[in-house]
C-alpha cells in the first residue's frame, strides 16, 4: 500500500524560485532575511493568539495511521489529536507528546533529535520535512498534517520501508576507494581545499530519503537511482583523492539506462533537502562530466 | 536461529570500526542494530578526532594530557595505548575517504581542544561524527558486512556460573522490530557490545533517544561488574530548550562565555585563570552553574556563548553546522546574537568493565565506545576524545574477537580484581524487585536463568541461546498481553529525578531522594505493559524494554555516586569538596549479583610498562 491516493501536489510550488533565486546574496544575509521574516511570521502569530483566548494554546494534528494486523487500523485513516503547544515546539515534540500521552500505538521513526540521524522525513502539510527540524510555529495552517514519505511503501502510522532506498544508495557503491594510497601508514593522502569545498556539501547527505520521496521521476520509474544516490555518487566521483580511474567507473554507474540522464531538473528534491544540498546541481554536473568523458574517448 | 562469528551489537562508530576489524581478520561477522547505522548518535558528535600527529607532538603528551584530564582515574595502561594507538587510527580513516578539513597544503587540519596542550584535534567542519559514522558504514557496505538493521538485541546468552569469571557468551537474542520475530544470535567466536551512551537515564541531554544504556544494562544483568558509573560528563555548552549540543569547537575557535552582567567569568571570576573557557568540560560546567546559582545567569538559567567576533568568513568555514543547531533550535543567529548554552549530560565516562583488548570478564564477552570503561576517561573525558576512543577500542576488540593474536592485557577485569570490599549505606535495597512469582516480562529475565544454575555443570552452549529465546519470547509475549501502566510515565520519573539530584552538583540528601524515587519507578515497572497489539513495527513495546535499561543504569550511576565521598573531575559531592587521593584512587565497582547489586573497589593503574603518573593538581 501507498500513500500516494492522500498525496497532495504541493511540492512542484517553488521549482521556479530556486531557479531564478539572485546568487549574490551571501549566507549570512540569506539566514538574516529568512530571521526577519520568520520574526514576523511570529509576530502575526502572537496576535492572532492573544486575539483567541487565554486559554492553554493547544495544536492540532491531523496523523495518518495504519497497521495491517490490528483491527480497525487495516484500512488507512487519519486520526486527530489535539497537544499543548509552546514556544518553539517542533513536530516531533508535538507526536511524541501525543503518542506518550493519548496513545502508544502511534508510531515513527526517531533518534538524535537534532537534524542528523535522518530518521523522521515525513510529509509534513503535504511537503517532505524532517519533523525534529520543523518548527510548529513556523508552518501556515492551523492542523499540522502528517503523513508517511509518499512513494514508499507504508510498514505502519508514519513508518516507511527504507530498503529500496537503501538499496539505491548501496547500487552506486558508495564507498571511498582509491586508486592509489600513500605506502606509510602514518601518512594522509593530500587534498586541496577547494575540492574539500567542491564535495563539501555532498557529503551532508543524511539518508532521510525526503528528495527521493519529492522526485516524480522515482516515482514513475523504480529502478531510476534517484536523487540521494545520485548525490552519493558525485561525492566519491569529485573527490581528487581517489584518482581518474575509479572516477570512470563511477561515471559509467550513473551514465546508466536508469542514471542522471532521467533527472528532468525540476528541483523537488533540492527543495526538499533538510541539508541544503544542491542535489539538481549536483546532477547536472554529473551530466556534463558525462559528456566531457564520452567526448574524450571519440 | 543466526550463525556468525562475531557479533557486533550497536553500529555507530564504535561498532562500524569492530566489524570492520574483525573482518580483517577474516570472521565472519555481523552488526545487530535497533537502528539502521546511518542513525547511530556518532553521527552527532560534532567537535573532532584528538591524535598526535604532527612535530612538536607526541603520544605520550596526548597521554598525559588524557590522565590529567582524567584527574587521575584512567588506568595507564588504557590511556597509553590509547595514545598511541590514535594516530594510525585516524590516517586509516582518512585513507577510507572521510572528508577531514584541509590546511592550506592539503594536510588535515588540526584545533586546540580543551585540555589540550597542543592543537591535536583534526575535524571536519562542526560535523566530525556525522562524516566519520558514515566514511565507516561506507567501509562496511565495501566489505559486504552483514547488517541486521532495526533488530533489537534484548538479551545476552551467557551461561550460568555462579562466579562470573567463569562464564561464557555465546550469543545475542534479537527482536526484529519490523516483525515482532525473536530470534536467536549465536556467536561462534564473541559478542562486542557498542551500544553506545546512557544519556536517556537524564532529561536534559545532548544523547539520541535511543541511547538507552542497552549494552550497559544487558552485561551487567549478565555479571560483567560496571565501572565508575558515577563519571558522567555535562557538557558545557547545550541549548537550554532542548539539550542540543554546541561543540567545543565553538570555544576551540574563540569563543567566549559570559554571564548576565557581561563578564567573561571563566577568568573574571577566577575559574580558570590560565585556559579560561578551554577548561576541561567539568570546569566549564561548574563555573558555568556557580554563576546561574549566585544569581549572574540569563533569566536564572543559561550563559551567553559569542562566537561573532571570530567573523562570518571562519564561522562559515568551519563552525557552520553551529548557526544551523542554533537557528533551528533555539531561535538564535550565531553571526548576529550569543547563543545560549547551559551544561547538559553528555558522555559516561563509566560503563561495562573491559580490559585494553575490550574484553569483559566473560569469555567472548567485550564491549567498546562509550559502552565500555576502559578505563580510559577516568573521572572526566576531553573533549576529542571519544572518537578516538571508539576507533581504537572498537578495533582491538574487532581483531581480539575474531582471533588475532595480541598483548596480554594489563588491565585485570572480574570480581578477582577487587581489592577491597564497598563502603555504601543506601536508604533503600536496590536491585531486582522480588516479586515473588517466577514472572520474567519486567525483570529483563536474570532470575529465570538462575533458576537453572548448576555450578559446575556444563550447559551445552546452544542450550544456553535456545534457554535465552525462550524466555525473551515469554518476555514479549507477557509484556503484549498483559495489562498495565505506559512506561512512558516510569522513564519520566527516572529523567527528572536523575536530572534534579544526581546533576553537576551533588548532595547525599539528594542522591538518597534519587535511590528513593528510582526504587519507586522500578516497583512501578513491574506492572508495566504495552498497550499496542501489534506485532508490526511495534515502538511501544522496543521503549519499554529499554526503560528497563535505563533504570537498571540510572542505579547504578546513583548508587556510584553516593559511595565515592570525595571530589574528582565531574564528580562533585558538597559534603566532600576536595579530591582525597590517599583514600579514592580507586575505581568503583558495581556486580549485578543476580539482583542483589554490590559494591566494591578495584585500585587504578597509574603506571603502565611505558611510565608512571604522578597525581597532580589539575589546574586549567
Amino acid at each position: 500500500m501507498s500513500t500516494q491516493i492522500e498525496q497532495e501536489t504541493e511540492t512542484e510550488e517553488s521549482a521556479d524560485e530556486s531557479v531564478t533565486e539572485p546568487p549574490v546574496e551571501s549566507p549570512g544575509d540569506r539566514r538574516r532575511q529568512q530571521k526577519r521574516e520568520r520574526a514576523s511570521r511570529l509576530d502575526e502569530q502572537r496576535r492572532v493568539e492573544e486575539e483567541v483566548s487565554e486559554d492553554e494554546e493547544t495544536v492540532s494534528l491531523k496523523i495518518f495511521r495504519y497497521d495491517p494486523e490490528v483491527e480497525g487500523k487495516e484500512e488507512p485513516r487519519f486520526d486527530d489529536f489535539t497537544v499543548p503547544f509552546h514556544k518553539g515546539m517542533t513536530v516531533l515534540d508535538a507526536l511524541i507528546y501525543a503518542r506518550d500521552h493519548y496513545d502508544s500505538s502511534l508510531t515513527f521513526r526517531h533518534s538524535c533529535r537534532q537534524a542528523v540521524c535522518g530518521s523522521d522525513a515525513l510529509f509534513i502539510n503535504g511537503r517532505q520535512r524532517l519533523a525534529c527540524k520543523t518548527q510548529i510555529g513556523d508552518l501556515d495552517s492551523g492542523t499540522v498534517r502528517i503523513e508517511p514519505l509518499p512513494h514508499q511503501a507504508v510498514v505502519k502510522d508514519l513508518v516507511v520501508d527504507m530498503e529500496h532506498f537503501y538499496d539505491q544508495m548501496e547500487a552506486v557503491e558508495p564507498y571511498f576507494d582509491a586508486d592509489d594510497l600513500p605506502d606509510d601508514e602514518l601518512e594522509e593522502q593530500y587534498q586541496s581545499r577547494e575540492n574539500r569545498e567542491k564535495v563539501k556539501m555532498s557529503t551532508r547527505c543524511i539518508w532521510c530519503g525526503a528528495c527521493t520521496s519529492s522526485c516524480n521521476i522515482a516515482a514513475g520509474d523504480n529502478e531510476y537511482l534517484g536523487p540521494a544516490a545520485i548525490n552519493k555518487a558525485y561525492r566519491f566521483a569529485m573527490d581528487e583523492r581517489e584518482g581518474e580511474q575509479r572516477k570512470q567507473d563511477r561515471l559509467r554507474i550513473v551514465e546508466q539506462e536508469h542514471g542522471v540522464w532521467r533527472c528532468q531538473t525540476q528541483f523537488s528534491c533540492t527543495e526538499v533537502c533538510p541539508k541544503d544540498i544542491p542535489l539538481t546541481e549536483h546532477i547536472q554536473e554529473l551530466k556534463r562530466e558525462a559528456i566531457k568523458n564520452n567526448l574524450k574517448f571519440w | 536461529m543466526y550463525e556468525h562469528d562475531v557479533i557486533v551489537v550497536g553500529a555507530g562508530g564504535a561498532g562500524l570500526r569492530a566489524a570492520i576489524a574483525a573482518h580483517e581478520e577474516g570472521a565472519d561477522v555481523a552488526l545487530v542494530t535497533k537502528l539502521h547505522p546511518v542513525r547511530s548518535h556518532t553521527g552527532a558528535a560534532e567537535g573532532g578526532i584528538n591524535a598526535a600527529l604532527r612535530e612538536g607532538d607526541d603520544w605520550e603528551l596526548h597521554a598525559y594530557d588524557t590522565m590529567k584530564g582524567s584527574d587521575y582515574l584512567g588506568d595507564a595502561p588504557a590511556i597509553d595505548t590509547f595514545a598511541q594507538d590514535a594516530p594510525e587510527e585516524v590516517i586509516q580513516i582518512e585513507h577510507w575517504g572521510m572528508p577531514f578539513s584541509r590546511e592550506e597544503d592539503g594536510g588535515v587540519s588540526q584545533r586546540p581542544f580543551g585540555g589540550m596542550s597542543f592543537p591535536r584535534t583534526t575535524y571536519a567542519g562542526a560535523e566530525t561524527g556525522h562524516h566519520l559514522l558514515h566514511t565507516m558504514y561506507e567501509q562496511v557496505v565495501k566489505r559486504g558486512i552483514e547488517v541486521y538493521d532495526e533488530w533489537y538485541v534484548t538479551n545476552l546468552a551467557v551461561t550460568d556460573h555462579d562466579d562470573p569469571e567463569n562464564r561464557q557468551c555465546h550469543g545475542a537474542v534479537a527482536y526484529e522490530i519490523a516483525t515482532g520475530t525473536v530470534e536467536g544470535f549465536w556467536a561462534r567466536n564473541g559478542v562486542i557490545l557498542a551500544t553506545g551512551g546512557l544519556g536517556q537515564a537524564f532529561d536534559h541531554t545532548t544523547n539520541a533517544v535511543a541511547n538507552t544504556g542497552d549494552g550497559c544494562a544487558m552485561a551487567y544483568r549478565a555479571g560483567v561488574p560496571m565501572e565508575d558509573m558515577e563519571m558522567i560528563q555535562f557538557h558545557p555548552t547545550t541549548l537550554p530548550s532542548t539539550g542540543v549540543l554546541i561543540s567545543e569547537g565553538v570555544r576551540g575557535e574563540g569563543g567566549i562565555l559570559y554571564n548576565d552582567e557581561g563578564e567573561r567569568f571563566m577568568f573574571e571570576q577566577g575559574y580558570a585563570n590560565n585556559d579560561g573557557e578551554l577548561a576541561s568540560r567539568d570546569v566549564v560546567s561548574r563555573a558555568e552553574l556557580t554563576e546561574v546559582n549566585e544569581g549572574r545567569g540569563i533569566e536564572d538559567e543559561y550563559v551567553d556563548l559569542d562566537m561573532r567576533h571570530l567573523g562570518e568568513e571562519r564561522i562559515l568555514d568551519r563552525l557552520e553546522n553551529i548557526l544551523h543547531l542554533a537557528e533551528d533550535f533555539e531561535g538564535v543567529d550565531g553571526l548576529d546574537e550569543p547563543m545560549p548554552v547551559k551544561p547538559g549530560q553528555h558522555y559516561a565516562m563509566g560503563g561495562v568493565e573491559t580490559d585494553e583488548n575490550g574484553e569483559t570478564c566473560i569469555d567472548g564477552l567485550y564491549a567498546a565506545g562509550e559502552t565500555a570503561c576502559v578505563s580510559l576517561h577516568g573521572a572526566n573525558r576531553l573533549g576529542g576524545n571519544a572518537l578516538p576512543e571508539l576507533l581504537v577500542f572498537g578495533a582491538r576488540a574487532g581483531h581480539h574477537a575474531a582471533g588475532k593474536d595480541m598483548k596480554t592485557a594489563e588491565i585485570q577485569t572480574g570480581p578477582s580484581a577487587r581489592s577491597e570490599p564497598g563502603d555504601v549505606a543506601p536508604p533503600i535495597e536496590p536491585g531486582a524487585v522480588d516479586t515473588g512469582s517466577d514472572d520474567v516480562a519486567a525483570d529483563g529475565g536474570e532470575r529465570s536463568s538462575s533458576d537453572l544454575r548448576t555450578d559446575g555443570a556444563m550447559v551445552e552452549p546452544k542450550e544456553t541461546l535456545e534457554h535465552a529465546v525462550q524466555q525473551e519470547r515469554t518476555r514479549v509475549e507477557t509484556l503484549l498481553e498483559d495489562d498495565g501502566i505506559n512506561h512512558a510515565e516510569v522513564r519520566s520519573n527516572v529523567q527528572q529525578t536523575m536530572t534534579e539530584n544526581v546533576n553537576v552538583f551533588r548532595e547525599e540528601a539528594g542522591l538518597h531522594q534519587a535511590l528513593h524515587d528510582l526504587r519507586q519507578a522500578r516497583e512501578r515497572y513491574e506492572n508495566v505493559a504495552v498497550s499496542d497489539p501489534s506485532r508490526t513495527y511495534n515502538t511501544d513495546l522496543i521503549h519499554t524494554i529499554e526503560t528497563r535499561n535505563v533504570l537498571d543504569v540510572a542505579e547504578a550511576i546513583t548508587l556510584g555516586a553516593l559511595a565515592r565521598e570525595e571530589f574528582r573531575g565531574a564528580h562533585w559531592r558538597a559534603e566532600f569538596q576536595q579530591r582525597r587521593d590517599q583514600e579514592w584512587i580507586k575505581h568503583t565497582m558495581l556486580a549485578w549479583n543476580d539482583g542483589d547489586p554490590e559494591l566494591y573497589y578495584k585500585p587504578v593503574l597509574l603506571e603502565s610498562e611505558h611510565k608512571e603518573y604522578e597525581p597532580k593538581e589539575r589546574s586549567y
